[in-house]
């Protein structure tokens, strides 16, 4: 699925980096033999993350219903009610298209969120595993993150909401953004070493004297 | 020290900060009236450069020569006064500062080195940047442990102890967020270095390498990603190539010759150099070797760069070549006409600085700069360049290259290709506006 761009980065890498992997990284026999092997329940206790293809997704399901209320119970004093951002400064999680992210189109904002900009849903079940509640993360039974995760999906028109959000459900979600990413190009811009006469005429364009740089306590929260 | 005690010298030290802040307030005001008041403009600040500088400069009679200062007779203090040393009180206005309103909690949020007030290329642990996204815990070292699992022929769990015990490697490597400098894509809008700049430090990382690891644990065929995961409340989580974590990276639990601040990531984080400071993932608890990349939130929602036309850019994890000019500064305006060895930082996620040139016209014509102190790959190199000022308005800017013959570019050139809505990766060359005052602006230019 990905490729590496080809940089001086993966060149130099197929040289030698790979010859390194296959090598050098393949030995069965432990040099030194520090630390224990972990058993699978050590494992599985840490091992939360979920990948586009679905790998890592736990059992359980949740339906609609049960997500609008947790969402209202966890997450829409921060997120809003609508988990359009609430008007506030966190982030809004429903709305927008993916077309509404080119300046040429909305010149003032891009309107970012769950349905416009994330490219896997998965990642929708992940990050809200790990990191959500703020100030009480990994406290979410994996029921309640589908469910969250499914009303979120379903407010963004990308799940049904009379179909329950479980692992099978959440392979089908297509985000609408998926294809909207492509791999790093830079360096893109040439600056040529130019040393005299380089410019005719500079010109200041803008200046820093908006005022919204903090001073004083202003600057510690 | 007991939870009293750490509480205490907690209250303490906010205690300091707050009464550093306002003697700072107290005092910028002053110089900056000093600064505009003065009705002969220049002539004052050269006066200023004449007498060795500003009111600060001043000092109380009662302690200069002739005169002999009470700290010539009487005892110091004795040796353990300060069992951790802290800086003098006379330098409490040097630390970090944060924006508040940039973020909506100060959890997840970012403090800024006063790159403005060092000297050299190591970033004091105290004030090297943070940036969190769930609080920093403080873990206990005996309840550490880093699981490094998946895609490798031997599973395992180590304590740090374990990890301290593998072969020991030191490196010298900034680290920079990718949004430093962010509040710029639009327009000029900071106007202190310390915020337009302060998202990079620069330290020596004592720990093992990754490959050390990954030659002890036997990587399987087909492992082309890992999974960096962090032990804090936002349980951050980045997949790294797998050749990048082979070749330099550093499992890292010291930082400056004593084990990582908590804010830092203690007991042990991720050094990636030169590339984006949110991979290097702290409080790390595990690696996970996989195939294929994650795509978390933190590689797709974030640390993306939309263009113009509303395509992203994602894996954008180099730190171009940088630099800019931390003397003069906003911070610390012109002291008058005459010598002034203007100063500055450059680095590059590419390699090794090769070079900067000084433009003094906005850039219209270039003069190069001397690379001064150590020279180390993927760390902050400083320069210095002799300057006779005329007392004239300048636009005054650094323009770094590295060893790949990349130039530093103009935000113009950026803009032409990426559009404003970018918030990451803005490298651009920065200029400072020298006034007739001797005060320095942030200020964006276009040349044509």
């Amino acid at each position: 699925m990905y490729k590496f761009p080809v940089s001086k980065f993966a060149l130099g890498l197929a040289l030698g980096g790979f010859l390194i992997t296959s090598q050098a990284f393949a030995g069965d026999e432990m040099k030194y033999g520090f630390g224990v092997k972990p058993s699978d329940e050590e494992i599985a206790g840490w091992d939360i993350d979920i990948r586009p293809d679905g790998k890592g997704l736990p059992e359980g399901s949740g339906t609609y219903d049960e997500g609008e209320a947790l969402f209202a119970e966890h997450c829409a004093a921060c997120h809003g009610d609508f988990a359009d951002g609430g008007g506030g400064r966190y982030p809004p999680l429903v709305g927008g298209t993916p077309g509404e992210l080119s300046q040429a189109v909305r010149p003032g904002q891009p309107h970012k969120t769950i349905g416009s900009y994330w490219p896997y849903a998965s990642t929708v079940f992940d990050y809200i595993k790990r990191a959500m509640p703020f100030g009480n993360a990994q406290s979410l039974t994996n029921d309640e993150v589908y469910a969250i995760t499914g009303w979120l999906l379903a407010e963004n028109d990308l799940h049904d909401s009379d179909e329950p959000m479980n692992a099978e459900a959440l392979k089908k979600v297509v985000m609408p953004n998926v294809d909207g990413f492509f791999d790093d190009p830079r360096p893109d811009v040439k600056n040529p070493h130019c040393m005299k006469d380089c410019f005719k005429t500079v010109e200041i364009k803008s200046k820093a004297t908006l005022g919204v740089t903090p001073t004083g306590e202003d600057a510690l929260r | 020290m007991g939870k009293q005690n750490m509480d205490k010298s907690k209250t303490n030290s906010r205690v300091i900060m707050a009464q550093a802040e306002r003697e700072s307030a107290q005092l910028e005001p002053t110089r900056r009236a000093f600064l505009r008041g003065s009705a002969a403009g220049i002539g004052a600040v050269a006066a200023m450069g004449a007498t060795g500088g500003a009111a600060m400069a001043a000092g109380n009679p009662e302690n200069l020569p002739p005169n002999v200062p009470e700290w010539s007779k009487m005892l110091g203090d004795s040796v353990t006064a300060e069992p951790y040393g802290i800086p003098s009180q006379y330098e409490k206005n040097v630390h970090r500062r944060t924006v508040p309103w940039l973020t909506p909690t100060g959890e997840s949020s970012i403090s800024f080195t006063p790159i403005q007030d060092l000297h050299g290329i190591i970033t004091p642990n105290g004030l090297h940047f943070e940036r969190h996204h769930g609080g920093f815990p403080h873990i206990p070292k005996e309840d550490f442990r880093l699981i490094v699992h998946g895609m490798v022929k031997n599973e395992r769990m180590f304590t740090l102890q374990d990890l301290m015990r593998f072969p020991q490697v030191s490196r010298i490597h900034f680290v920079e967020c990718p949004a430093n400098s962010g509040a710029e894509w639009r327009g000029a809008q900071m106007d202190k270095l310390q915020f337009t700049h302060g998202m990079v430090s620069c330290c020596e990382w004592t720990g093992v390498k990754v490959s050390t690891l990954m030659e002890e644990l036997g990587v399987k065929p087909g492992a082309k990603w890992v999974l960096a995961e962090g032990a804090d409340a936002a349980g951050m989580s980045r997949s790294i190539p797998i050749e990048k974590l082979g070749d330099d990276c550093i499992l890292a639990y010291a930082q400056n010759g004593e084990m990582l601040r908590p804010e830092q990531g203690y007991p042990l984080r991720l050094i990636v150099p030169g590339f984006e400071g949110n991979m290097n993932v702290k409080w790390i608890r595990r690696l996970e070797f996989g195939d294929q990349p994650w795509h978390h939130r933190e590689e797709t929602s974030k640390y993306t760069d939309t263009m113009y036309n509303g395509k992203s850019r994602r894996f954008t994890w180099s730190m171009d070549t940088k630099s800019v000019i931390t003397s003069p500064c906003p911070e610390y305006p012109m002291l008058g006409k005459g010598y002034h060895q203007i100063r500055g930082l450059a680095w590059t996620g590419a390699g090794k600085i090769k070079g900067v040139d000084i433009s003094v016209d906005g850039g219209k014509n270039w003069m190069p700069a001397r690379l001064e102190g150590p020279v180390f790959n993927k760390a902050l190199t400083r320069f210095v360049f002799d300057w006779e000022w005329n007392g004239q308005e300048v636009l005054l800017q650094s323009r770094a290259y590295d060893e790949t013959g990349y130039v530093q570019p103009t935000i113009d050139q950026l803009r032409e290709i990426r559009g404003t809505w970018s918030i990451y990766h803005n490298n651009s060359i920065h200029t400072w506006l020298v006034q007739k005052s001797g005060e320095v602006l942030n200020v964006q230019v276009s040349g044509k």
